[in-house]
């Protein structure tokens, strides 16, 4: 997995690209927590995630844990149908806040 | 600060090893590695057998005993790593995700060839799964053809058990409090009118899309049908024509692990991933609980998957046959369960291993209450004699995690034993109450003189349960074995061709009435004697104090065309057809205001049996009346009584209830008692008017006009509410 770091009109965009699972998480936890801030806001494109495993999800998790707790924000965009439906069954989806598109992940951020 | 016993001691073909812990059993993650801990008492020689997922190959045996290498500078060195009669090892450094796991065993005990009777099975040569795996792959898409050649078909795979609860805990309803809807997983939402998407359909995550559906209707506790891991495709028959299955093993009594939820059932099961359908689960049942419905699990304890000494091995016969199954001297399977071999449930390590499944159901997944499949097998000893003590019942009633679990038996096995109403209780175990069962059915139809047997039903039947309580009796008229409530009133007859027995297989003795006509009709007048006899069987149901279970569809007449053992069927014969909400919305409506009028009143739901010198102003808190008032027949085939106040004698500001039950094919005036207090009766139900005079919702009842007495129609039943 590659983890693409960019800042887009003072958003930290962050592109996964490639699987998350129980190899390639720790890489996606410590790019992300390596940027939280307090006060930053931070857009995830999943676009370029095709599959997430349970590993991933707790990743994921865990990350957003962190950054709500240094008052840090963050929005999912781009998550495919399979991970939606994988977040959706075990309810994990209810721990972010999801948008379809990165405009509308902008948008959440404020 | 570090623990000291990550770094290994041995190395063995790369992979980083030392001794493990021996408890708890099974694969258990711990600082830098996973644990595995397997029991044998007659197996002296134990392979541990990696695997990446789904591989055919594994990836490393490595062995419990033999030359190893020294871990700091690589010399050979002799290991071992068994405590007792139990294997342990903890291997580290590997990515638990991606794994599956097994053991192969061998022992200097004459082994036994398939076929034959014998103590001992072992085969080196065979992999088998834990009996403590917590996930277990193989089957992971529902009725997917399964690839035979692999040596493996169950898998054992690693769950990590960090669920986000929430603060979730079990719910703990009072036992009197609970309205209990049996349900099949896959049937609940399989058929295409259900309105989940197709890739959910069938699944624990369709189960949580329907919440509002079982709100509504106003249960509050679904009891799964097995949902331990089985093989759906054990004995399973394909239909030439369709290419599909024409038989297959549909509602699955035949455990394949007792730690493992059924992977298939979880709409995650297709990616392979143990923690991922473990997740599924406890999402559900925390969302249930969310909305106050508790989770009870139909758990089959009495035999396996493996059948008698035709069967295959998957597991518990391969790792020590004579500790996990009932056996007779020759070597042959005792079968009291009907289905080959019978597991040796009063064993101490058989009945640790109960006890360690059903803790790690209660405490990991929050389970509210387990329902004992053929029960009286796990108080027979081990040459198969009922135990006036069985260890195990004890045990499960005085166990500190189930402490707060409903626990309910079906009090009876194949092998003849029968205990509804004597099952060893110890002051927490329930029954299905099969004799309440066949009492409702035989008054429903109106056989002559059961309106006596009818009142113990109604009173929760303390000719059973004296000293036990209403609570110890799960009321229910049908069940997933035998007919639906709309097939129990359009059927004299099973009709169970399609099952492939020629109508052999299922119950005879059905209880059943088909009002005029065999099955379906378009006669108006059976249609609606029939629609009228399904309201009495849940008036019935509903009134009387125990707790009560409904089937899942019967709110909505749900059919299986006569067939009263649809065990093998995964099509329209076990799918809920959602559509027939519509069709049926006053049957469904039915239902719901009569659990409602349940719920609202507390003289429904006693915890203890009535006595008889209870009174409130001089009424007793249940008194029986027939056509005439305070003059109950009890030989005849209409039955009224008078709730007045509580088995405790406290009213709780409750109203006093009168019930008339009319199983007489004429109309019958009932002449009513004064109900106390300068109250007044309100017609809440009348099964005989139609639909929504049949019932009114708790609360709106209107008053009665003549309150002296009350025409009852034939085969009718009449609540009345004094306000």
């Amino acid at each position: 997995m590659e983890l693409n770091i960019k800042t887009v009109d003072q958003l930290t965009v962050v592109e996964p690209l490639g699987d998350i699972d129980g190899k390639t998480a720790p890489t996606f936890q410590d790019g992300v927590l390596a940027i939280i801030e307090p006060g930053s806001r931070i857009l995830i494109d999943m676009s370029g995630v095709s599959f997430m495993s349970s590993a991933g999800l707790r990743v994921m998790l865990l990350t957003h844990r962190k950054a709500t707790g240094s008052e840090a924000r963050i929005v999912l965009v781009g998550l495919n149908e399979n991970i939606l439906n994988s977040m959706t069954a075990t309810g994990f989806i209810n721990f972010f806040t999801v948008r379809n598109t990165l405009d509308e992940g902008r948008e959440a951020l404020g | 600060m570090e623990r000291i016993d990550v770094h290994p001691t041995h190395v063995y073909q790369g992979f980083r090893i030392r001794s493990g812990k021996p408890y708890p059993f099974g694969a258990t993650l711990v600082p830098g590695g996973i644990n595995f801990s397997i029991f044998s008492r007659h197996a002296d020689y134990c392979v541990l057998v990696l695997f990446n997922r789904g591989a055919k190959e594994p990836l490393v045996e490595i062995p419990f005993r033999g030359m190893f290498q020294k871990a700091d500078n690589k010399e050979p060195v002799w290991g071992e790593f068994r405590t007792g009669n139990v294997f342990n090892m903890t291997v580290l450094e590997l990515d638990h995700e991606d794994l599956e796991y097994a053991f192969r065993m061998d022992s200097n005990y004459q082994s036994t060839p398939r076929g034959k009777p014998g103590i001992h099975r072992f085969d080196p040569s065979r992999y088998l799964m834990d009996p403590y795996a917590r996930a277990i792959g193989g089957r992971d898409e529902w009725g997917k053809l399964a690839d035979w050649a692999d040596p493996y078909q169950h898998r054992a795979r690693i769950v990590f058990d960090d669920f986000d609860w929430e603060g979730d805990r079990q719910l703990e309803i009072p036992m009197e409090d609970l309205v209990i809807y049996e349900m099949h997983v896959r049937g609940f939402t399989r058929h295409p009118s259900s309105g989940v998407p197709s890739a959910q359909a069938g699944t624990f995550s369709a189960i949580r899309e329907k919440i509002p559906y079982l709100k509504d209707l106003g249960v509050n506790c679904i009891e799964l049908m097995p949902i331990f891991e089985f093989d759906e495709l054990e004995h399973s028959a394909r239909d030439e024509l369709s290419e599909g299955w024409a038989r297959m093993n549909y509602w699955g009594y035949s455990t394949v692990g007792f730690f493992a939820p059924k992977a298939a059932y979880a709409a995650t099961g297709p990616m392979k991933d143990g923690t991922m359908v473990a997740d599924e689960l406890k999402n559900l049942v925390k969302e249930l609980h969310k909305n106050g419905i508790e989770v009870i699990l139909d758990v089959v304890f009495n035999h396996t998957a493996e059948g008698n000494e035709q069967g295959p091995t998957i597991s518990y016969r391969g790792i020590d046959n004579a500790t996990y199954y009932m056996l007779n001297e020759e070597g042959y399977y005792y079968n009291f369960s009907g289905t080959g071999n019978t597991l040796n449930c009063n064993n101490p390590i058989v009945r640790d291993m109960v006890l360690d499944a059903l803790r790690y159901w209660a405490a990991e997944y929050h389970i509210d209450g387990f329902r004992f499949d053929l029960a009286s097998i796990l108080g027979r000893d081990p040459w198969g004699a009922p135990l006036a003590n069985p260890p195990l019942l004890e045990a499960l009633a005085y166990d500190p995690i189930l402490g707060k679990c409903k626990l309910i038996a079906e009090a009876w096995d194949a092998g003849g034993l029968y205990q509804v109403g004597s099952f060893p209780a110890y002051g927490r175990w329930a029954e299905w109450n099969g004799k309440c069962r066949d009492a409702i059915r035989r008054f429903l139809k109106g056989d002559s003189a059961m309106s006596g047997a009818m009142s113990m039903v109604v009173q929760g039947s303390p000719d059973l349960y004296a000293g036990r309580g209403p609570t110890a009796s799960i009321n229910f008229v049908t069940c997933h074995d035998g007919f639906t409530l709309n097939d129990l009133v359009s059927d004299n007859e099973k009709h169970n061709e399609a099952n492939g027995e020629e109508n052999r297989d299922g119950a005879n003795d059905n209880n059943s009435w088909n009002c005029g006509w065999e099955g379906p009709t378009c006669e108006l007048a059976i249609n609606e004697l029939r629609r009228r006899q399904m309201k009495n069987a849940v008036a019935m149901l509903m009134l009387s104090q125990g707790v009560p279970m409904i089937l899942m569809g019967d709110e909505i007449a749900r059919s299986k065309l006569g067939n009263n053992n649809t065990y093998c069927h995964d099509n329209e014969l076990n799918w809920l057809d959602w559509d027939l909400q519509e069709k049926n919305a006053d049957l469904y409506r039915f239902f719901k205001n009569t659990i409602a009028f349940r719920i609202a009143h507390p003289v429904l739901r006693n915890r203890d049996h009535f006595q008889q010198q209870d009174s409130r102003n001089g009424f007793a808190s249940i008194s029986w009346h027939g056509t005439q008032a305070w003059r109950p027949d009890w030989n005849g085939n209409a039955l009224a009584f008078m709730l007045s106040s509580r088995a405790n004698g406290k009213a709780d500001g409750d109203n006093p209830i009168y019930v008339a039950m009319n199983m007489h094919w004429d109309a019958l005036p009932f002449e009513l008692p004064s109900p106390p207090d300068n109250l007044s009766w309100h017609l809440s139900t009348n099964t005989s008017m139609p639909a929504p005079q049949d019932i009114y919702e708790p609360g709106n009842e209107p008053p009665l006009e003549n309150t002296s007495s009350f025409l009852v129609g034939g085969r009718s039943v009449a609540i009345l509410v004094a306000k």
